[in-house]
């Protein structure tokens, strides 16, 4: 199990330096910097400025640089921020948005569960249409047009909720809510059409003839082997919808990390493009790797590689 | 002798888009207690539909039991809720089915799948119930039990899957246990070790056993009685004697030279049964044998010919054996 946790983690290494790689050349290979603007600002003062971060070394000089600075998880200052650090916007960004997307995530998996489940046990009925008509509408809506929506019911119509900002748990609501419905939609489809292929198993009716209920063969018996498919799908959507989406945070007026991360490259913000995609990059391999180990204990048939003997 | 089991006339149906097909079209038979009946017939015959609608186990929708009635130690199951069977199902009935490696839930240990039914059925704790699961296991000859109990399917062999598979199924000592095909999928050598296990628990439990298989090998080993299906009738019923000896259906008679057999030269081509079952979407008027018999008469297209005694132990579905016909040779 250490071994391959080591192995897991040089493998991840790698992936990060490669991720680093060719998001500082991508960047650099875009024409402009981070001090070209409508208004030209004069050379002297240009020279200037790219001397003070450093921007006036050679290209490979640079990369270097950088590649040190982020072992030290030193990413550097913001060139458009001045007063803060790429570290402090993604301190400042991130638990905003962690905050909303464990909600998110939680409606998600959830409601997209339940949502699948009772779509796949009433197979071809009333429900299964109800259900799988939510998730086309989750999988089609797009975020922005669904946000929109719920202010305008939820908040102008029936003023339950504030429009808009991030001051407490009611301003959590519409924003989890709409960053929830796509996920939502695609894991009670997954759910679905896992759990009416496991139904038909074998296995099922073994159960149904040990004289078990359909509540206890659903639950003990279908469910657990109908997520393992739902599990692989939920590391890249938890780091997705950790970093946060950009359109429903800007929305919804939140200060979340998905609005730095936009912002950041239409600004030429070099620093702060690398530092969000590093961090982004870094829960992306950390999450999968969690979902590669939480296999293990939903099947006992996986064995990680080189896990040692029994 | 006891009956546990009797059916009369049962018919079931499957409905799908071509149309309803019908499956399980009448049949009567019955088990008695302690007794070993095999059904035997090739794919498709109605069989394996038989044993589930037993415990009504067919997924309903789309298949239904259109009439007919099972009576379960003088019980009509037919007429049984779903609350009513569970309490039966695994109590009083247990089945094996025929592959033992999807047979198991793969995600739970061994033991556990062994323990639901005895916490279900004899309210027992679970962790009275998991040494009994480790005593079940060794009844059925797995070997260090107290491990293997909280091992994982995929940890067990094929001939061992079944093995537990018998344990789940005899887990509540049932009164009749349905084994559908259940070394089809074994290795031959398994597959004898698994029918020896049957034979001893069930002399041991008194249990009886309908046992679904094409394999009339199988049959000899281990049945009293054999009923033989074909197109969702019986065609013909009696001791494993009669059958093997005095076979009286064509259809039996078929199945019985299609045996390889070892005492043959091995370049002789095997006799097979020419030509495929009827299609029971729309069923044959007549006997459903008639388009592969060798002696088809003219009745056997238009009148289904009905179960008649050949002796006080078999009877046969054959206008060949009817009375009438009979009487005419004979003069």
């Amino acid at each position: 199990m250490i071994r391959y946790l080591g192995k897991r983690i040089f493998y991840m290494i790698i992936a990060l330096f490669l991720i680093i790689t060719a998001t500082f050349w991508l960047m650099q290979a875009v024409p402009g910097g981070p001090f070209t603007s409508e208004k030209q600002v004069p050379p002297e003062i240009e020279a200037a400025l790219n001397a003070h971060y450093g921007l006036d070394k050679p290209l490979f000089e640079q990369y270097v640089d950088y590649l040190i600075r982020v072992i030290t998880w030193d990413l550097g200052p913001s060139f458009k921020e001045k007063a803060s650090t790429v570290n402090q916007i993604i301190e400042r960004g991130f638990p905003v948005s962690l905050h909303l997307g464990l909600q998110s995530l939680a409606i998600a998996i959830f409601g997209g569960i339940t949502l699948g489940v009772i779509a796949a046990l009433r197979h071809n009925k009333w429900q299964d249409y109800t259900a799988m008509v939510i998730a086309v509408l989750g999988l089609s809506v797009p975020n922005f047009i669904l946000a929109s929506f719920y202010q305008y019911i939820f908040s102008i119509k029936l003023g339950w909720f504030p429009i808009a900002q991030w001051e407490g748990f009611e301003y959590t609501v519409l924003p989890s809510f709409a960053l929830a419905a796509l996920p939502l939609a695609f894991i009670a489809r997954l759910t679905r059409s896992n759990m009416i292929e496991v139904m038909s198993q074998d296995y099922i009716k073994t159960a149904k003839a040990k004289g078990l209920s359909t509540f206890t063969t659903t639950v003990k018996h279908a469910i657990r082997n109908a997520l393992l498919p739902v599990i692989t799908y939920l590391g890249p959507l938890s780091a997705n919808i950790l970093t946060g989406s950009f359109v429903v945070e800007r929305i919804f007026g939140v200060p979340g990390l998905g609005r730095e991360f936009v912002m950041s490259i239409s600004n030429r913000d070099y620093t702060v493009i690398m530092g969000t995609t590093v961090f982004y990059a870094i829960l992306l391999v950390v999450l999968v790797l969690l979902v590669d180990l939480a296999y293990t204990i939903v099947d006992p048939r996986i064995k990680l590689a080189d896990g040692g003997k029994e | 002798m006891e009956r546990i089991l009797e059916v009369n006339d049962l018919h079931v149906s499957f409905h799908t888009y071509a149309g309803e097909v019908k499956a399980v079209r009448g049949v009567n038979f019955y088990v008695n207690k302690g007794e070993a009946v095999a059904i035997v017939g090739e794919s498709g015959c109605g069989k394996s539909v038989t044993a589930q609608s037993l415990m009504k186990l067919i997924p309903m929708p789309p298949g239904e039991i259109k009439q007919g009635e099972i009576l379960f130690q003088g019980e009509n199951i037919v007429n049984k809720t779903n609350k009513e069977m569970e309490a039966i199902r695994g109590k009083d009935i247990g089945m094996i089915f025929q592959d033992p490696m999807t047979s198991l839930n793969p995600t739970m240990t061994v033991g556990n799948q062994i323990v639901e039914g005895l916490v279900k059925h004899q309210k027992m704790s679970r962790s009275a119930a998991h040494s009994r699961a480790i005593e079940l296991l060794e009844m059925v000859g797995i070997p260090q039990p107290d491990k293997r109990v909280d091992q994982y399917p995929h940890q067990f062999s094929g001939g061992m899957r079944q093995r537990a598979m018998i344990a789940i199924a005899l887990a509540c000592s049932p009164k009749l246990l349905i084994a559908d095909e259940p070394t089809t999928a074994l290795d031959v050598t398994i597959q004898a070790q698994i029918l020896e296990l049957m034979k001893e628990l069930q002399k041991k439990m008194d249990t009886s056993i309908i046992l679904i298989t094409h394999d009339l090998g199988v049959v000899a080993e281990v049945c009293d009685r054999v009923i033989v299906m074909y197109a969702g009738k019986v065609i013909e019923t009696g001791t494993v004697d009669d059958i093997f000896y005095n076979p009286q259906h064509p259809y039996t008679k078929g199945l019985l030279r299609s045996v390889p057999r070892l005492d043959l030269n091995k370049d002789e081509p095997l006799t097979p049964i020419f030509g495929t079952p009827p299609d029971l979407l729309r069923p044959p008027v007549g006997c459903g044998f008639t388009a592969r018999c060798e002696s088809a008469m003219r009745v056997c297209q238009e009148i289904d010919p009905e179960l008649t005694e050949v002796s006080k132990t078999q009877q046969t579905a054959c206008w060949l054996q009817h009375p009438l016909a009979k009487s005419r040779i004979g003069s």
